[in-house]
């Protein structure tokens, strides 16, 4: 049996990881240097680019943020009944489990310019939906839970005492975050930083449907490769997904040594 | 500092961890909370720290009511039961951080942590890390951080929980000689009466959430004002029927009373040991066991079974052997009342003077 399962299962892993990685290695090279450059220099390809750069930017200082806080508030906080702690707790997994097409499609439904929200805002001269402020939005949908996740069981495991100890030696909320949590937690929140980048920068479902897809105003990089590959235009969507999966690859080797740091302190 | 406790209530849901709690401490006096674990100790100690906020009640330090006051403002040290000491940290800034917080400047600083390492023992460990410790120096560590801000009530619980036996004992007598040096006033919780004996100048009895009594070893020893006191403190058997034992015909006056007898209240052996035999009555040995220092004798006695000791100089006694059995006095009690109740027959019935 184990002669069996040992060469299938590296051939699971070629064909459906390293084998795609290969073909848009080889597609995006298919006219050598000079047809990665020229389908990377598109006005459009840079501008998707630069899009799913700000978007990811964006979203990860946020995500960073509130999901830290999050954290703290469902582990820690006793103001914030068990009940509640356990309906949010919950809530928090919503964007694991439902689709990012019908997360982006709940955005269209609440701000989208035929709702009452959307056309206040419209009014106000801010556009949401097929906009930046929708793609950050649906990103962020998408990725809320990750930072969470990360955080709260180191948070558990770490107890509150040291925390109890830093209050019966005078310091207050803000110094004990600092000198007693964050270097407990700092591991956690770089591990949920690194998915966090990863799911942005590949989030393509929840966009698609809020940003409208609208080359060179709300086209990201991944909406691109997708519309290049609807053209047939084969050695572009190639090389934006070469970019696309080299920093995912960075991304996920660095995590890998996030892992490996989380364990010591 | 002293501390005065009025009718502390804390409850957690529907449980009612602590009920009507009252005390005084004085100035310098080292408390001991005992009982059972899950009485409500370590909720009391956790509302005067300012971690709990009482469900109703007052807590007055210094004649000042504390009771809104923030953990950071009650000048208090607190020695957690597993340490909390902050991992990542060296034990010279574990120990510092109370000072830092303070911003006190960095030479009066160092000042003040290399004088608390080196009372408690810990000089040329300043830089290691806890998890490079024993547990007997983190329990140091612990201690020293909490007093270095120079706080006026140390607060610990279970201080002694997480050490081994033998250095538990070492660490006991070396808190003890600290406190007393120190004259700060100071409570510890404890489930292990020994340890409350040993350690406190007073003890506080603590169970379901009640303070059963407070006051000297020697006196709740001596003086048990509740049967839970009486069973928790020492060791002890029940007994259902006690006038049907020699020298307490007298029980029969009081009915649905039932009486607690310690091991030290019993003495045991033959006939000939005893200086008035006629309080003795006959028992048949059931079993013994060797306690270390003493052997611990099960003795039948009619239908009761009472528990004692012997001293291992004396002859070895056997399961089955008769013997004679003389208790000294029984602690009485029924639902309203308890009081001690001495052998009746113990005084010479023809004493001879010479």
């Amino acid at each position: 049996m184990k002669k069996l399962w040992i060469p299938l299962t590296y051939v699971v892993f070629l064909v459906l990881l390293i084998a795609p990685l290969i073909k848009i290695f080889t597609g995006a090279w298919a006219n050598g240097w000079g047809g990665f450059i020229e389908a990377v220099a598109r006005p459009q390809s840079l501008h998707a680019l630069w899009m799913t750069f700000l978007i990811t930017i964006i979203v990860t200082v946020i995500n960073t943020l509130f999901g830290v806080m999050l954290a703290l508030y469902l582990v820690r906080a006793d103001w914030l009944g068990r009940r509640m702690k356990q309906l949010l707790n919950s809530v928090v997994d919503l964007p694991f489990a439902v689709s990012p097409v019908i997360g982006g499609l709940m955005i269209v439904l609440l701000l989208g310019p035929n709702t009452v929200l959307g056309a206040f805002f419209e009014d106000a001269g801010f556009k949401v939906v097929y906009a930046m402020p929708g793609m950050i939005i649906a990103t962020l949908f998408v990725t809320f839970p990750l930072m969470v996740r990360e955080v709260m069981p180191v948070l558990q495991e770490i107890g509150a005492q040291q925390e109890e100890a830093a209050s019966t030696l005078g310091a207050y909320s803000w110094y004990t975050f600092w000198h007693v949590t964050w270097p407990s937690i700092r591991w956690g929140v770089i591990y949920g930083i690194v998915l966090t980048v990863a799911r942005c920068m590949g989030e393509f479902g929840a966009v698609l449907v809020v940003s409208g897809n609208i080359i060179n105003k709300t086209q990201t990089a991944t909406t691109l490769v997708y519309q290049d590959v609807e053209n047939f235009n084969v050695i572009a969507a190639n090389s934006l997904a070469l970019i696309l999966a080299a920093v995912s690859v960075g991304l996920l080797l660095l995590m890998e040594w996030a892992k490996k740091r989380k364990e010591v302190h | 500092m002293q501390i005065e406790v009025r009718n502390l209530n804390k409850s957690f849901g529907d449980f009612h961890a602590v009920r009507n709690v009252s005390f005084n401490v004085e100035k310098g006096h080292l408390i001991g909370l005992l009982g059972p674990s899950g009485g409500g100790k370590t909720s009391i100690l956790r509302m005067l720290a300012g971690l709990e906020s009482p469900s109703s009640g007052d807590i007055v330090f210094e004649g000042k009511r504390v009771n809104e006051l923030p953990p950071q403002e009650r000048g208090i040290g607190f020695v957690f039961q597993n340490y909390a000491l902050f991992k990542h940290m060296t034990v010279f800034d574990n120990v510092a951080f109370g000072l830092k917080v303070k911003k006190q400047a960095k030479e009066r600083i160092r000042a003040r942590v290399m004088e608390l390492i080196e009372l408690t023992g810990l000089k040329g460990f300043e830089h290691r890390y806890p998890h490079q410790l024993s547990g007997g120096q983190r329990q140091r560590v612990a201690f020293a951080r909490a007093l270095a801000p120079e706080p006026q009530l140390l607060l610990l619980d279970e201080p002694f929980a997480a050490i081994d036996a033998k250095i538990r004992q070492e660490l006991r007598s070396w808190l003890k000689d600290m406190i007393e040096r120190l004259g700060i006033t100071s409570i510890f919780v404890t489930h292990d009466q020994d340890e409350a004996i040993e350690v406190a100048d007073e003890i506080m009895i603590i169970s379901k959430g009640r303070l059963e009594q407070k006051g000297t070893p020697w006196d709740i020893y001596k003086n048990p004002q509740t049967q839970f006191v009486a069973s928790f403190i020492g060791e002890s058997t029940i007994v259902e029927d006690v006038s049907k034992l020699k020298g307490f015909a007298n029980a029969t006056s009081w009915p649905d009373t039932k009486a607690l007898i310690r091991p030290e209240y019993i003495e045991v052996g033959r006939l000939s040991e005893f200086r008035i035999p006629s309080a003795t009555e006959r028992g048949r040995v059931k079993h013994i066991h060797f306690r270390g220092s003493e052997w611990l004798v099960e003795v039948e006695v009619g239908s009761n079974l009472l528990i004692t000791y012997r001293s291992l100089e004396k002859d070895i006694l056997h399961p089955g052997e008769e013997v004679s059995v003389l208790v000294h006095r029984a602690y009485l009690f029924n639902e309203s009342d308890s009081w001690i109740m001495e052998n009746a027959l113990k005084e010479d019935p023809m004493p001879i003077h010479i």
